[in-house]
């Protein structure tokens, strides 16, 4: 199994526990608001200490409470899409997509960026500034920075909550062409059902 | 009415953009470190920081004067350590009046600065670690220059008090012609002697043109920078 995620971790009254292993495709992390999706994936992505547990990825230990390991965010190769694009606003879309690129040392590159930026039909947008992008725009910029991070896996975290049905449909299409063409595994956290069924593999339900 | 300056009063001139500017650039490294522990972090006796960093603003100016001469004066504590340590004195110098320039106008930049790391969304940075980024990169990439707007803001502001300081500067470095008799210093100087109407306001008006023109310059920087993020560049 590629992902291999056991943590637990208490924030305020509630307790957040979980356990799952899962492939490469998409794993849905599904369940109402409020029932610790988000901070699943903080911890995964290393910005959010679990209280014990373990989280192995493509056979690297990220996190393992036992043998006191944690590695920081930026040495776990996450690629995280956040529900709100979340793009720096004082660096053009350009400089956006090539953040994270920039860091990754070249021999862990995989991903070509000429080839992201057509994949997402980027190349109209890269002079642009993130204020100046529509909700769907935004947030294809959003992906194709986390994947020119050249990624070990992908959380995604409603990357659709914030997007109108026509924005929607085209976002949907273009993580099932990322599922097909990159065989990651990623970790899709949201709470519509019809996401699940459609992108899914594997589904793990949260309370 | 002649609007050239005569030499005393170049000096003055000249050394109230002196004393301004080395307050500013002194005070900005220690206005950010105080600017930043106040909106990121959580220590003990953070409130008391707090009302120290504000005390200049809200103190009588002669009251904080007195406070530097107890302290930096040549027999204060921390006036004779500068002393034999590095032979540096305060009172009664140059120094001195940028010292006193720099704790007044001290708040004014931790304010403007705290505000604007406070509208910086942590979850930016955030994201920027997720992509490969260490603390320090995070911060010179993301938080400074998102912070920039403020910094600009709280520079000017600095800068400007630290023209116009009077209170704590006569006290502390007291009214030396050509050592720390800044423009306000010399106005104040003017006003005492009988007949010097036209200097006093010649004096101000050129504190008026000083002050707009900071004001000025930190108008259209912020406008300049509010701009590169509202529109495209093409």
């Amino acid at each position: 199994m590629s992902i291999e995620v056991c943590v637990s971790r208490r924030l305020g009254a509630r307790r957040i526990a979980v356990s799952f292993t899962a492939g490469t495709g998409i794993t849905a992390l599904f369940g109402p608001s409020g029932a610790g999706k988000t901070s699943i994936l903080h911890m995964i992505a290393g910005v959010l200490r679990p209280d014990s547990g373990r989280i192995v990825i493509q056979g690297t230990v990220l996190f393992d409470s036992a043998a006191g390991i944690d590695l920081p965010p930026e040495a776990r190769r996450a690629g995280y899409i956040f529900q709100d694009g979340r793009l720096f606003p004082h660096m053009s879309v350009r400089a956006n997509l090539f953040y994270g690129y920039a860091l990754t040392p070249p021999a862990d590159r995989y991903v070509e960026p000429e080839h992201v930026i057509d994949l997402l039909a980027l190349r109209p947008l890269l002079d642009r500034r993130p204020v100046t992008l529509s909700g769907g725009e935004a947030q294809r910029v959003a992906i194709g920075r986390a994947l020119l991070s050249s990624p070990r896996f992908l959380l995604m975290d409603e990357p659709l909550a914030s997007l109108d049905r026509a924005r929607k449909e085209e976002i949907l299409i273009l993580i099932e062409r990322l599922r097909d063409e990159f065989r990651l595994p990623i970790l899709y956290v949201t709470h519509d059902e019809r996401e699940v069924t459609r992108l899914a593999a594997t589904r793990i339900d949260l309370e | 009415m002649d609007l050239s300056l005569t030499p005393a009063e170049m000096d003055a001139l000249r050394l109230s953009l002196k004393v301004g500017l080395w307050a500013t650039l002194g005070s900005l490294p220690v206005a950010f470190g105080l600017a930043y522990a106040l909106a990121r972090c959580r220590f003990w006796g953070k409130a008391l920081v707090n009302g120290l960093v504000h005390l200049p603003l809200v103190l009588p100016p002669v009251v904080t004067g007195y406070l530097l001469l107890l302290a930096f004066g040549r027999t204060g504590p921390v006036g004779q350590l500068l002393e034999t340590l590095f032979d540096v004195t305060l009172a009664f110098r140059w120094t001195g009046a940028a010292l006193a320039a720099a704790i007044m106008g001290l708040p004014l930049m931790v304010r403007a600065i705290r505000l604007s790391l406070e509208t910086i969304d942590p979850r930016l940075e955030m994201a920027a670690r997720t992509l490969g980024a260490r603390p320090w990169r995070v911060f010179f990439t993301v938080t400074l220059p998102l912070a920039l707007p403020g910094i600009c803001a709280g520079v000017v502001l600095g800068f400007a008090k630290a023209l116009g300081e009077f209170g704590a500067t006569i006290t502390f470095a007291s009214n030396i012609p050509g050592e720390t008799q800044t423009l306000a210093l010399a106005i104040f100087a003017f006003l005492q002697v009988p007949g010097a109407e036209s200097q006093v306001l010649r004096l101000s008006l050129l504190a008026i043109v000083i002050s707009m023109l900071a004001l000025f310059i930190a108008e259209s920087l912020s406008e300049r920078l509010r701009q590169k993020r509202r529109y495209h560049v093409h």
